[in-house]
């Protein structure tokens, strides 16, 4: 079979179809990326040049306050998020997962708001955390006169609703990756501990954890890039505000790139992005092949 | 009715113990926090802005009324113009349309030529897209709006449709390569062996084969494209702002008194197509989660 292949004549429908794929990676990924990376080093403001001022850019970049604001709060919504995100999607997926009545509907209730978009959902929680009109009037209304939640016009707390919104709208996705995942359990570990006597909290935190680490590394590694990225739900339901208390770099970003006129700060900007995506990569790729590898050999 | 008999993994358990009290009590309560939002919607989209001033937001509407909706379908100002959401819903359809149609037919033809004709150019090409995946958009956004606006497409429904091809390329690409993995080497060669060329293998044979992939793909494709705002806002000009784009600006550009009636109605009308897929087709939906989820 081999020889015949090698005797074949050049097969130029495989090179039109595979022409639109070559032309998106060179030059809608490859070129576009390292375009970015090139003006990361000049010092372009409303239009690209090419005029080479080596790393100022990155030094003006981290030097600058609302930059040194954004990753803060990119930090703080990213492991308070994501630590959110994880334990209430594994408490969902386990309670859902206890042989209980009415399954779907549940499994439907908590996914439903991964299918609405980040700007719906920003909007939403904007109106729901308006102190005006939302929760607070309401809570007030019942009589209790001096409840307060009003974190979304305070710029200590602005954060907190940003992280509550998406709480509300990812849990669902890590409940179905991971329901998916204990739905791959075996049973029979259920008979073992059953006779060993074991709760079934431990067995859960101790062997189930552990044996579903694959889909809990896709949950947290899909929500860490959403999380970086994050900009729709910031945009419609703060502006970034009260003043700059709720910035995140994708945000610093666009509106360097399209509002302030400085491509040279906002490209540095995307290069650092680009470079804690790999640096979160990287590891979750060893840790896999580390995983395949070790299932290899006990096959 | 030998229910009892079989003992099936779904059944619930009978006995109403506290430990099971407790689970439901979770999940109930669970369910009231992710529900409450689309409850809050619904109930101030058909209140009077009287009433909005006067009820809490968890009241129901005393007088319902559908003037809001009408309102937010086809008089609220988004700007300049007044012509309500309708537009962008027309946009959003104009997009959504082209752009699911090419992301997966590049896709298809992507994981066919991969999966089956091995070639080491196209590998190193599907090498190149897969860590595209995880480019931020912001990183190749400016580039790529240079590149449209230098051939004259910036601000046009091409462009838009060619931006949402690029950036659904690499999952796309991943979701049928690895389905076509899955269909045996054998069957390939067989359809070679007769003659099969490049295009007609595809088309009469391995596309036809393809159809609880391709429910996935326009499951996934529908509802991210629908709910898109960024490139929407960016790449899609004045002219063919989506949906989500006029929705963030009615909402969030009015002046004088807020209609939060009128924006909680444009806010369900906008995430009406996304929801109706999602309730329709359940368990694919979760299946799209899944595949497209990262692989290796």
């Amino acid at each position: 079979m081999g020889q015949i292949q090698h005797r074949r004549p050049v097969h130029w429908g495989l090179h039109l179809a595979l022409l639109p794929m070559a032309v998106t990676a060179i030059v809608g990924y490859l070129a576009t990326v390292l375009w970015s990376v090139g003006v990361s080093f000049t010092s372009s403001r409303m239009f690209a040049n090419t005029n080479f001022v080596g790393l100022e850019q990155y030094h003006k970049l981290f030097a600058s306050e609302r930059w040194q604001l954004s990753v803060y709060n990119l930090v703080l919504f990213a492991v308070l998020g994501i630590s959110i995100c994880m334990v209430l999607g594994f408490l969902l997926a386990v309670f859902i997962d206890q042989k209980i009545r009415s399954e779907s509907v549940f499994r439907s209730i908590f996914l439903y708001p991964y299918a609405m978009s980040f700007v719906v959902t920003g909007l939403v929680w904007q109106w729901m955390l308006n102190p005006e009109m939302g929760i607070q009037s309401a809570v007030r209304r019942l009589g209790f006169a001096d409840f307060q939640l009003d974190w979304i016009v305070s710029q200590d707390k602005v954060m907190y609703c940003i992280i509550l919104a998406a709480v509300w709208q990812a849990s669902g996705l890590v409940m179905a990756i991971l329901l998916a995942g204990l739905r791959g359990v075996d049973e029979e570990i259920w008979k073992a501990a059953r006779l060993d006597g074991i709760p079934p909290w431990r067995v859960y935190v101790s062997i189930v954890l552990p044996m579903i680490s694959g889909a809990v590394g896709t949950a947290f590694i899909l929500q860490a890039i959403a999380a970086i990225k994050v900009y729709d739900a910031v945009n419609s339901m703060t502006r970034g505000g009260p003043g700059l208390a709720s910035e995140v770099p994708a945000k610093f970003i666009l509106d360097h790139l399209f509002q302030r006129g400085s491509i040279g700060l906002a490209s540095a900007a995307s290069v650092v992005m680009l470079l804690t995506v790999v640096a979160l990569l990287v590891p979750y790729y060893y840790l896999r092949k580390h995983q395949a590898a070790q299932q290899g050999a006990k096959a | 009715m030998t229910m009892a008999t079989t003992p099936s993994k779904r059944r619930p358990a009978k006995a109403w113990t506290p430990a099971r009290i407790g689970t439901y009590a979770f999940l109930l309560s669970a369910a009231a926090f992710f529900l409450m939002p689309l409850y809050v919607m619904l109930v101030t989209s058909f209140k009077t802005m009287d009433e909005v001033r006067e009820s809490s937001i968890f009241a129901l509407p005393l007088l319902p009324t559908v003037e809001p909706w009408v309102v937010a379908w086809s008089s609220a100002c988004t700007g300049l113009e007044c012509k309500g959401l309708q537009v962008g819903f027309w946009n959003s359809v104009q997009i959504v349309l082209p752009s699911v149609f090419f992301s997966i037919l590049l896709g298809a033809i992507n994981g066919y030529a991969l999966a089956f004709w091995r070639s080491r150019f196209a590998n190193l090409l599907f090498g190149v897209l897969m860590i595209g995946v995880f480019v931020p958009y912001q990183v190749i956004m400016y580039p790529l709006v240079r590149l449209l606006s230098s051939v004259g497409l910036f601000g046009s429904l091409p462009a838009i449709v060619v931006i949402h091809s690029i950036f659904g390329m690499p999952v796309m690409t991943l979701l049928f390569r690895n389905y076509y993995t899955g269909i045996p080497q054998e069957l390939f060669k067989a359809a070679r062996i007769d003659g099969g060329g490049f295009w007609r293998i595809f088309w009469e044979l391995m596309l036809p084969m393809s159809t609880p992939i391709l429910i996935v793909a326009t499951i996934m494709q529908v509802t991210g494209i629908w709910n898109d705002y960024l490139l929407g806002l960016i790449f899609g000009g004045t002219q063919f702002s989506p949906m989500t784009v006029q929705l963030n600006n009615i909402v969030n550009s009015t002046f004088g008194e807020r209609a939060y009636n009128v924006n909680m109605a444009a806010t369900i009308l906008t995430s009406a197509v996304p929801l109706f897929i999602y309730l329709v087709s359940g368990r694919w939906f979760v299946r799209g989660i899944a595949s497209g989820a990262v692989k290796g």
